[in-house]
């Protein structure tokens, strides 16, 4: 197996994009990380398109091939791959992409995501995103995916004392730091109050716990890390790529507060990287609603079980505290495209552990740490890169 | 969801039919056709569960997917039951009763309605046990 690392990114904006269609955005984000890597398409031996639902969006499946043909690589008959496991699927197309290149089958890859989300309703975006549940036994009874993480909250708050303030604490750290990234959706502050007094959504959640609906695209460049530097000076290099499979359905978890999934890709990752969480400089994790931050810093081990919610509001996670968490905005300030988002985080830590972040640099970046979830953890895909091989 | 997708779970639905591994003696709802645990060497057989648990725990759905926009805001909640396995329903009592720990059974109820195809679903809800 060989070592990989990234040699160019590349995102969109992230928000509602009237103005662009589901290929425009990856190909808009596929030009700015080969532009950002200096290489010619023509070096290009493949592409993985992470994309949830192009079917419910967009209408459109056979996603690969629509982006190898838009990209200008059709001709080239460059393969072309789409990879879903719903809000995991960039994260799962990133990790696709380094297999690819650490097993020697490609050397120049193009690991991407995109998600048109706002060209339908918000009712049809609401039940595309339920399909990433159990259809036949979550879906059927009502569940919608605010639904099941406020059933997380509530059980959390339950257990743990886990207070609303506290949920609200991630959603007023990630607006803040959404406000120094020229990409995001939001780029505004929010107060405690403001999140409390937003709508109710599915109780104990408001609609300011939410990640939004949004329209992006994001990708990188993988190259072999012994040739990396042939094409940069700043490659950033992967320590590790682990994926782990939970229940679909929430209600069959051992734990409800618990994504085990997270759990199991995170020992294997820290597992490769050869480190342990205390090692980790900062992570773009996934918080898709303020309590799955708050899991997601217990799950991967930052913090013991429940004490998330304390960590969260004493401002270890903001930039500057012990371990920054989202610098870029996380899913609440950019926004959730939901097959960009994964690939987003690569960008994210790769922009940071060069030192290009501007305002939100985290600074003394050596290691950092993605962390996708799909659904309500059914899937995790957990990468650690650092700035040294 | 589809027509015959739906009519493939009625009897499940209906009437809280899951499965039981005469192998190992756990029980599953949903059913499963196999036993995660045991996998090829388990026994799944069906098994009509009583319908007495408790809620797990529960939230309080105010903004709903299409099928179900009519409804809200509803109680949508995971459910230990009696034999063991977690189920997701909704629960049919006053908003301010709802809470972790409370017992409830099941009782067969309108799901939701399909907005275009004017599809009614029927299925099992819970109520609060104590309601007779
Ligand atoms: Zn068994």
């Amino acid at each position: 197996m060989r070592d990989v690392a990234i040699i160019g990114v590349g995102c969109t904006e992230f928000g509602e994009l009237w103005d662009k269609s589901f290929r425009e955005l990856f190909v808009e984000a596929g030009i700015s990380a080969i532009e950002d890597a200096n290489i010619q398409g023509g070096k290009i031996d493949a592409l993985y398109v992470g994309n949830m639902s192009g079917g419910r969006f967009i209408e459109q499946e056979h996603i690969g091939s629509l982006i190898a043909d838009y990209a200008g690589l059709a001709g080239l008959h460059i393969p072309s791959t789409r990879v879903e496991a719903a809000c995991a699927s960039g994260g799962l197309a990133l990790r696709q992409g380094i297999l690819a290149v650490a097993s020697g089958y490609h050397d120049i890859v193009i690991a991407g995501g995109a998600e048109k989300m706002t060209d339908v309703s918000v009712e049809i975006t609401t039940d595309a995103l339920a399909a990433a549940a159990d259809r036949e036994w979550e879906g059927i009874m009502g569940a919608t995916f605010p639904g099941l993480y406020a059933m997380i909250a509530r059980l959390h708050m339950h257990k743990y004392g886990t207070t609303r303030e506290q949920l609200a604490s991630v959603a007023v750290k990630n607006h803040h730091n959404g406000t120094m990234n020229p990409k995001a959706q939001f780029q505004n502050e929010i107060s405690i109050d403001a999140v409390l007094n937003s709508v109710m959504v599915a109780d104990p959640l408001h609609v300011f716990d939410c990640s939004p609906i949004t329209d992006g695209g994001s990708a990188v460049v993988l190259a072999p890390a012994d040739v990396a530097r042939k094409y940069t000076d700043t490659p950033i290099y992967l320590k590790a790529s682990a994926q782990a499979s939970g229940t679909l359905s929430l209600h069959d978890r051992p734990d409800i507060t618990t994504l085990d999934a997270t759990v199991a890709a995170a020992n294997r990752a820290y597992k490769m990287a050869k480190v342990t969480p205390k090692d980790i400089d900062f992570a773009e994790v996934h918080d898709c609603f303020t309590i799955a931050e708050i899991c997601a810093i217990e799950d991967l081990g930052f913090v013991k079980k429940g004490e998330g919610g304390k960590a969260s509001e004493s401002g270890m996670t903001a930039i500057g505290g012990k371990i920054p968490v989202n610098p870029s905005g996380g899913l609440k300030a950019c926004g959730h495209p939901v097959g960009a988002t994964g690939v987003k985080q690569a960008v994210e830590i790769t922009l940071q552990l060069r030192g290009e972040a501007g305002k939100r640099q985290v600074s003394g970046a050596e290691i950092g740490l993605t962390h996708n979830v799909g659904g309500s953890g059914g899937t995790a895909v957990v990468h650690i890169f650092g700035r040294e091989r | 969801m589809s027509v015959p997708r739906f009519w493939r779970r009625l009897k499940n639905l209906y009437n809280l039919i899951g499965t039981h591994c005469k192998k190992c003696g756990e029980y599953y709802y949903p059913p499963r056709n196999m036993c995660p645990k045991c996998r090829r060497i388990g026994q799944v057989v069906p098994f009509k569960f009583k319908g007495i648990g408790e809620v797990v725990t529960f939230t309080i759905v105010h903004s709903a997917a299409k099928d179900f926009a009519k409804n809200t805001p509803y109680i949508l909640a995971i459910i230990k039951l009696e034999e063991g396995p977690h189920l997701t329903s909704q629960v049919i009592c006053n908003h301010n009763d709802i809470h972790i720990g409370m017992k409830v059974k099941s009782a067969f109820r309108k799901l939701g309605e399909e907005s275009e195809k004017g599809m009614i679903y029927y299925g099992t809800k819970f109520v609060p046990l104590a309601d007779n």
